[in-house]
């Protein structure tokens, strides 16, 4: 359920929204929505900050839509903006510097080894259903260190592409790579042996 | 050249991307062919990857779209 940026309505929504017809801001924040929610809540950890940064997010883009040049996508500069909003407020309500933040660097070393084990062919999506699933997804995902848990949001549950997802996080495309394959890595590592027992039993073709 | 399953791992995710040349692609092919365990790794990290991506797995609360866009109706009706 990703929208794909359309760089032509876009602009088109922009110049008539500075024209006057204001309207237009809701059709052109909406494919947004979801990215900007899923960016500040890894950052806020907390849905209900998370969906009032989002609202002021939406509302600092349409106060400075005059500011977008276009040399970004849209949705680029869209997310630098909700990245800028849940990185100050984490700021105020904690009182610590972004360097604590961002504590954890790219040359940080770590065990990033898979989880060996047998094949695991079948993907339990059907599994999806049971509340279970998801939440030992979430789960998951909620406790990778902050630098890996943005890079997956945007590349792997947004599917955003290696360069945007750079730009939105203000890192290199070099190091989108580097903290993608451990993010991976992690994940694999913490989820692959128990979502296997989530794996469909071989449908039985006869059954008495 | 042969690679070890140490190699394949760090290519994981490059190879699952695509961003890989064709010459470390074929090698790892040709690892692939034989090895049981990086064929594990690989298939269980595509797995994860298309699970988390599933729509249900993170979805916006009720209402957030609707209270998004009623607190904007107030900020584009200041003029």
């Amino acid at each position: 359920m990703n929208a794909v940026p359309n760089p032509e309505f876009e602009a088109d929504c922009i110049r008539r929204i500075l024209a006057g017809e204001k309207h237009l801001f809701h059709d052109l924040i909406r494919p947004c929505e979801r990215p900007i929610y899923f960016m500040l809540l890894s950052i806020l950890k907390n849905e209900a900050d998370a969906e009032d940064a989002a609202q002021e997010t939406a509302i600092k883009v349409y106060r400075n839509l005059h500011l977008f040049r276009g040399d970004s996508q849209f949705r680029t500069w869209v997310l630098s903006i909700a990245r800028n909003e849940g990185l100050g407020r984490l700021r105020k309500t904690e009182s610590r510097g972004e360097e604590s933040l961002d504590a954890l660097t790219d040359e940080q070393s770590g065990d990033f080894t898979p989880a060996v084990l047998t094949s695991w062919k079948e993907v339990p999506a059907d599994a999806l259903e049971r509340k279970e699933l998801s939440g030992l997804l979430r789960k998951a995902i909620e406790g990778l260190p902050e630098i890996y848990r943005n890079v997956i949001l945007l590349r792997d549950i947004e599917e955003m592409d290696v360069r945007e997802t750079a730009a939105a996080l203000g890192v290199s495309e070099g190091a989108v790579k580097v903290r993608l394959h451990r993010a991976r890595a992690l994940l694999q590592r913490d989820l692959a042996s128990r979502l296997k027992g989530f794996a469909p039993k071989r449908a039985r073709l006869f059954k008495w | 050249m042969r690679i070890d399953c140490k190699h394949v791992w760090q290519h994981v995710s490059d190879y699952i991307d695509g961003e890989i040349d064709a010459q470390l692609r074929a090698e790892i092919d040709h690892h692939l062919e034989t090895c049981e365990i990086c064929s594990a790794v690989l298939d269980s990290t595509r797995n994860v990857m298309v699970l988390v991506a599933d729509d249900r797995v993170f979805e916006l609360p009720t209402g957030f779209s609707d209270r998004l866009h009623a607190r904007l109706e107030e900020e584009l009706a200041k003029g």
